[in-house]
């Protein structure tokens, strides 16, 4: 177990890069707690494997340091980082019983016969393998080879972190939930620091203590769910996570009003008067309709998605959803979306900025 | 792949029927027919029952040729197959290099057998070959028409030369399939380079390594052409294997009836250990679920 | 895996993910892989390089000097095989029934591998081993009774005669290499193209066969090869008229000795049809090799 540190971290995949553009992984400083699960979260290309795959050592930075406890490891090899790795794709060794498979890392690392014996008994255990000792890992199924690769990565007690990506890719949905729920217990009940690559916002959101919010070689931003639902850093957190996304409006705000296509609304608090693109994010459990206030709307389509209905609507062309709860009808006299002012967030060239008064 | 039944597929395969029943059925019955009669000269025969396959069998003529031929087998499978994984082992991943390997290698298969025969058998001589000039003036005594383990070790070298790339394409295009996600791991569960190559690839490699063992050993128990140009068979009959033999008593003695004879238990013998291999590898298709 | 190598929605593939090309590429011990990689190809090339090196010398310096490579050098040996056409017929009637021999083998084993690959009939299972079994045919068991059989029906020395006896290991083998390639072509296809109202020769001919493209070029490019290569039926079943290179290179024996310039020249001809397949095909190679069953 270890605290992770990334010290000035950046990765390019060209040699001499010279642009800010061609590096995949832009400036990084963060500490990532000891014992904490973090998901790294992000569309395909934002460069979150690259942050693993730097971490476990299977790539080296082009700049910066990468510290375990303060010791620097930006070189060394991955064997000597300690940590483990769960990839997408259930890595097990076909030839091997599930018994040696999991005694693998232990026996390559000249551990202990009996040692080894009781650890794979505990593991077993563990990921609910026990039965399936002794048959060989070929063609088990693919929920069952990945929980052999998950069991091999805890197998050693010194592992400084466990890494996961996309673990659950190629696995049955009904499945993932299960696979999803022993992760979690597992981590609490051992508390290995872990980092959970995925692009699944559910999967992050019901994994993770802090989510890495990815997006173009950057980490945008880094929170709790809550945080990053309430008060999404970048406007692609917002339209990112959550169901539907956050609503993403240009306006421009001077103090505690804001004005959108000729219509001014309140924002409940001031903003001062921000330069650059503004806009303002609104989530759909933020946004309601009404036959007598906010922005003039044309609903477009209601979808009912069973807990709840969606309603799409265009706002000076712009789409902004409306989520009804359970039961709440539309009222025919509603042509108006209004937003509750605690959900607003007001948004400078993507970056959110801080209502006056608003805690740091 | 869950397939339907459907007894017009027939209508399909029946080119593929008639075009091989012309080619393989109408000559074998006529090897059976001969195998069974004797003749006194001017087509006329008459029946002579199981007499071929009893002096066969009885004559140490088969068995030596079987004998020479199982050991020339079972030398080049044994330095093909491994030299072959090795090669592949070693052979650059992507890029220009890869290519440039691979065109290099393939060359040799795709020269006439002959043609192989009489590189070798230029490459060997003492007077104009490079091989056997350098041996020469090393002082290595070395005549592969003349000397029994000279010509042993040339139409083996030969056979290396030539096929060893097959097995080494084989083997690559099987390595090339092995997702990097697997060597990742080994380096985090710090497996040796052994390790890696114990648990991961060679496994990955049995299916296509399967192919290159049948592949190799039906082609080598077939082998004519190759040592004929090279070595004639001799010296004496030492480089005689079953092919060059029987080639020998149907087309030089026409000696119908006894090669007749000798033809059906050759294919017999192919036939049951390609069979054995066959069932091997379909086994191993069906584990692996490909 | 390297997100940023991928296209957009490429990660999301199941198989296509984790091969990324530029993630930490295994260290293989760069050296001894170039040393050991290097001995080989020269294991290789050198036999083929001295067959090259006796075509462009004189007899006399082949036979009275030992040369690395021609002092004097002589293009006369190509001549000789270019300009008399007892010589270059040979190349001819190779590479006619070979070409035959490609075409009649591809023409029958597709519709019979798409019937294995789809359908299951009555046996099904024993006629795929037997035909199997016919590539592990000695031609030397067949040569006679083909020599007879062609005799019989006035197709002796023919080309047609050369392939149709090709076909005996072709066939089998390419229903084989095809039928691999099939079982990778979801069904779903076939019924699609079905319900879009294809006839069954439309659907083959425009849809599948473009889908299994590389599987029609392995198995051709193996029908070349064992065709090309082939010499005892060939020699057997030939001539005059249909006689294959490889056979008229038994010509350069003549009353003062071998011809060893010339034989070494037609050798190396023989040898340029084969490296031109290859490198017409050379980024399919490894593939095609394993006939596509990795």
């Amino acid at each position: 177990m270890a605290k992770i540190t990334l010290d000035n971290l950046a990765h390019s995949y060209l040699p001499n890069p010279t642009s800010e553009d061609q590096f995949a992984l832009k400036q990084l400083d963060h500490d990532w707690v000891d014992g904490e699960a973090y998901a790294l979260l992000g569309s395909s290309g934002c460069g979150k494997s690259t942050l693993l795959n730097i971490i476990s050592g299977l790539l080296h930075p082009s700049q910066g340091r990468i510290l375990f406890d303060g010791r620097d490891v930006t070189h060394a090899p991955t064997a000597q980082r300690n940590i483990a790795q769960v990839f997408q794709f259930p890595v097990v060794y076909d030839t091997m019983t599930v018994r040696d498979n999991l005694a693998f890392p232990l026996r390559n690392r000249g551990a202990d016969a009996t040692y080894v014996a009781n650890r794979v008994q505990q593991i077993a255990q563990m990921i609910g393998m026990e039965d399936m000792l002794n048959r060989k890992a070929r063609g088990l199924t693919a929920d069952a080879k990945q929980k052999i690769s998950l069991g091999r990565g805890m197998v050693r007690e010194d592992v400084n972190a466990l890494l996961f990506d996309e673990p659950l890719t190629v696995i049955d949905p009904h499945m993932k939930w299960e696979l999803r729920t022993q992760l979690k217990s597992l981590h609490q009940q051992f508390g290995h620091t872990m980092i959970y690559v995925t692009h699944d916002q559910t999967e992050a959101l019901t994994f993770a203590d802090k989510v890495v919010v990815m997006y173009d070689g950057r980490v945008v931003q880094m929170g709790t769910p809550q945080e990053l639902f309430e008060r999404p850093e970048h406007t692609f957190v917002g339209y990112f996570i959550g169901s539907p996304g956050m609503n993403v409006l240009d306006a421009t705000v001077k103090g505690d009003r804001a004005v959108i296509g000729g219509t001014e609304i309140a924002l409940g608090k001031a903003f001062g008067t921000p330069s650059g693109k503004i806009e303002l994010g609104v989530r759909p459990e933020f946004t309601r309709l009404s036959a007598d206030e906010g922005l003039p709307a044309k609903i477009k389509r209601v979808e009912d998605v069973g807990r709840h209905k969606i309603v799409r609507t265009d706002v000076f062309g712009t789409e902004v959803n409306v989520i009804l709860a359970e039961g709440e009808g539309i009222s025919p006299a509603a042509n108006r979306v209004a937003f509750a002012p605690e959900g607003v967030n007001v948004y400078a060239d993507s970056w959110r900025i801080k209502a006056e008064g608003e805690a740091a | 792949m869950n397939k339907t039944v459907n007894q017009k597929a027939w209508f399909l395969v029946l080119p593929v029927l008639v075009l091989v029943a012309f080619s393989a059925v109408i000559p074998l019955m006529t090897v059976v027919n001969y195998s069974v009669q004797d003749t006194f000269g001017n087509n006329v025969f008459f029946w002579a029952g199981l007499e071929w396959f009893e002096e066969m069998l009885s004559s140490d003529r088969m068995w030596d040729a079987l004998g020479r031929q199982i050991a020339f087998s079972a030398i080049i499978l044994a330095i093909e197959i491994p030299l072959g994984i090795f090669v592949a082992l070693n052979m650059p991943k992507s890029g220009f290099w890869a290519s440039f390997c691979l065109v290099l290698m393939s060359l040799p298969l795709l020269i006439p057998w002959n043609v192989v025969g009489t590189i070798w058998q230029i490459f060997g001589r003492v007077d104009i070959g490079l091989l056997g000039y350098t041996l020469d003036a090393i002082g290595i005594n070395y005549n592969y028409t003349q000397d029994f383990y000279a010509a042993w070790a040339t139409v083996i070298v030969m056979d290396v030369w030539h096929w060893t790339s097959l097995v080494a394409l084989l083997a690559y295009a099987g390595l090339q399939s092995i997702p990097d996600a697997y060597y990742q791991a080994a380096k985090i569960d710090q497996a040796s380079r052994w390790k890696v190559f114990r648990y991961i690839e060679l496994p990955k490699m049995m299916g296509v390594l399967m192919i290159a063992i049948l592949l190799r050993f039906m082609d080598s128990f077939m082998i004519y052409t190759e040592p004929f140009v090279v070595t004639g068979g001799g010296p004496g009959n030492s480089t005689t294997f079953l092919s060059i033999d029987l080639v020998k008593m149907a087309l030089g003695q026409f000696d119908l009836g006894p090669a007749a004879a000798f033809s059906i238990m050759y294919y017999l013998v192919i036939l049951l250990i390609s069979w054995v291999f066959y069932t091997v590898m379909t086994n191993l298709d069906k584990r692996d679920g490909v | 895996m390297t997100d940023t190598a991928q296209a957009p929605g490429a990660a999301s593939l199941p198989g296509r993910a984790t091969e990324a090309p530029a993630v930490a590429r295994r260290k293989l011990p760069i050296k001894g892989s170039v040393v050991v990689m290097t001995l080989y190809l020269v294991f290789l090339l050198l036999p083929i390089y001295w067959l090259l090196n006796m075509s462009l010398k004189t007899n006399t310096e082949i036979l009275n000097s030992f040369t690395l490579w021609p002092r004097d050098l002589t293009f006369a040996n190509y001549a000789t095989i270019l300009t008399d056409p007892a010589w270059y017929s040979g190349y001819i009637n190779s590479l006619i029934y070979v070409s035959i021999n490609v075409v009649i083998t591809l023409v029958v084993a597709l519709p019979a591998a798409y019937a294995f690959s789809r359908y299951h009939f009555m046996g099904d299972k024993h006629l795929f081993f037997w035909l199997l079994t016919n590539r592990m045919a000695p031609p030397a068991v067949f040569a006679l009774p083909f020599f007879q059989l062609y005799s019989s029906v006035n197709l002796f020395d023919t080309h047609i005669a050369v392939a149709l006896a090709h076909c005996l290991f072709n066939v089998p083998l390419a229903v084989w290499i095809l039928e691999g390639f099939m079982r990778g072509v979801p069904k779903e296809i076939d019924e699609t193209a079905y319900i879009d109202g294809y006839s069954f020769p439309r659907f083959f001919v425009k849809i599948f066969m473009p889908l299994i493209a590389s599987g029609i070029g392995v198995a051709a490019f193996f029908a070349f090869m064992f065709s090309w290569v082939e010499l005892l039926l060939s020699r057997t079943l030939t001539s005059v008229d249909a006689k294959p290179i490889a056979a008229t290179m038994t010509r350069t024996v003549g009353a003062a000795g071998i011809d060893w310039g010339v034989l070494a020249a037609a050798g190396v001809l023989t040898i340029v049809p084969g490296a031109l397949v290859i490198y017409f095909v050379r980024n399919y190679i490894a593939k095609g090799f394993a006939l596509g069953r990795v």
